[in-house]
């Protein structure tokens, strides 16, 4: 257990941080997710990837925490994470830097999007793996990522940015 | 194939379009990957589209990482509650252990592809990458395949793309499929690089002999990005 942990603690908590939005909650989902694992280890069919399983239990936990805070929606937390960007586009635009721009028009991308992003581009996720981990259909892990990356180059417009895309 | 990369805002993209992103974490099949390698050879505006999709990716990366690690209280809280856990029959541990070392044996077969080839790309490095560190005394950044239980920090498989503007340049690199590790140590040779760490996901990252400017790098990853034997090089932010 500790080797299993030791490996993928980082990327889980990572992945648990990018949805909930919170390092407290992030930091007990990680104890969650390990002792799913070491109660659940014979449930394991291997035909996935071990870091597939983690981060599926991950997502599953995540968003019962999200449920749990009330007060905290995932649409009102869309909604406010968007406002974020469009907060400070000046300062964006000043300092020119595309890279800046986009890590912050990354973070205010819903969580959904937020999520088949970092599974996709972070994690190196096939399609088949996210449709298991997510729980949607292939087709829809493509157009869903597609939308992503849109919704993506319409916050660095807003931004001030034009990439060229789409 | 101009009409792919010409969908509109409201149209539906076409099925290249949609999988460049997976192209780009080199996560599609062959076939899929020579499909979309043909279509933007013959389509420059999908290649243009490629260009901003492997620029967020690179952003992706730097962003997660940027979120750091947890404390130690996660592990404490998770081996105290394993600990109060009701007794197992016949012997919890050894099947616990049984059970782990099943996971390792049933790795996917690309993660063991990867694996296999970072084993012989490392006997061959080893030593080169050991003496450039001992010669050059520098801090080791990259992380080891092993891990140290004695080392909180030591293990994660994270996507660290490294950050010191002082430190040499370096850059994430995938190998073609079909590279052999000849055509790699080769190219490394040519690059004057070595390989830090890798295999994480199919990424490598390279060290070059020294630093470089803004300018420097770019060029040279442009030239790396073009070698047959790599797919795709981009930099470390």
């Amino acid at each position: 257990m500790q080797v299993l942990y030791g490996r993928h603690h980082v990327r889980v908590f990572r992945f648990g941080l990018r949805l909930v939005r919170d390092e407290q909650i992030a930091e007990d989902l990680i104890s969650e997710v390990f002792l799913d694992v070491w109660r659940q280890a014979g449930k394991f069919e291997g035909r996935s990837a071990v870091t597939t399983w983690l981060l599926a239990i991950t997502r599953f936990k995540a968003l019962s925490a999200l449920r749990r805070r009330k007060d905290v929606g995932l649409d009102d937390e869309t909604a406010n994470a968007i406002e974020d960007t469009s907060d400070d586009p000046e300062v964006v635009v000043q300092k020119k830097d595309t890279g800046d721009a986009l890590r912050k028009c990354l973070t205010a991308l819903s969580p959904e999007h937020r999520e088949i992003v970092d599974l996709v581009y972070y994690h190196e996720k096939s399609v088949e793996e996210v449709a298991e981990i997510v729980g949607i259909p292939e087709n829809t892990v493509k157009t869903r990522l597609f939308y992503a990356r849109k919704k993506l180059a319409e916050l660095l417009k807003a931004a001030g940015i034009e990439r060229g895309w789409p | 194939m101009m009409a792919a990369s010409k969908k509109m805002l409201e149209a539906e993209p076409s099925e290249i379009e949609m999988l460049l992103p997976f192209h780009a974490a080199g996560t599609l099949s062959a076939r899929d990957a020579r499909r979309v390698e043909d279509a933007l050879a013959a389509d420059p505006a999908l290649a243009r589209q490629y260009a901003v999709i492997r620029e967020e990716y690179a952003e992706t990366i730097s962003l997660n990482e940027s979120l750091g690690a947890p404390s130690a209280r996660a592990m404490q809280k998770l081996f105290a509650a394993i600990d109060a856990e009701p007794e197992r029959k016949p012997s919890a541990s050894i099947r616990l252990s049984a059970r782990v070392s099943e996971f390792f044996a049933r790795l996917s077969p690309r993660t063991l592809a990867w694996s296999a080839s970072l084993g012989a790309v490392a006997l061959l490095l080893q030593a080169g990458v050991i003496g450039a560190v001992l010669m050059k005394k520098e801090t080791p950044s990259f992380q080891t395949a092993s891990l140290s239980l004695n080392e909180p920090s030591a293990g994660p498989i994270t996507r660290d793309l490294g950050s010191s503007s002082a430190a040499p340049t370096r850059a994430l690199v995938r190998f073609a499929p079909e590279a052999r590790i000849s055509d790699i140590t080769a190219l490394l040779d040519n690059y004057q690089a070595s390989i830090v760490d890798g295999a994480k996901g199919g990424m490598f990252r390279l060290q070059f002999g020294k630093a470089m400017s803004k300018d420097e790098a770019a060029s040279l990853l442009t030239r790396l990005g073009r070698e047959k034997i790599v797919s795709l090089a981009v930099a470390t932010p």
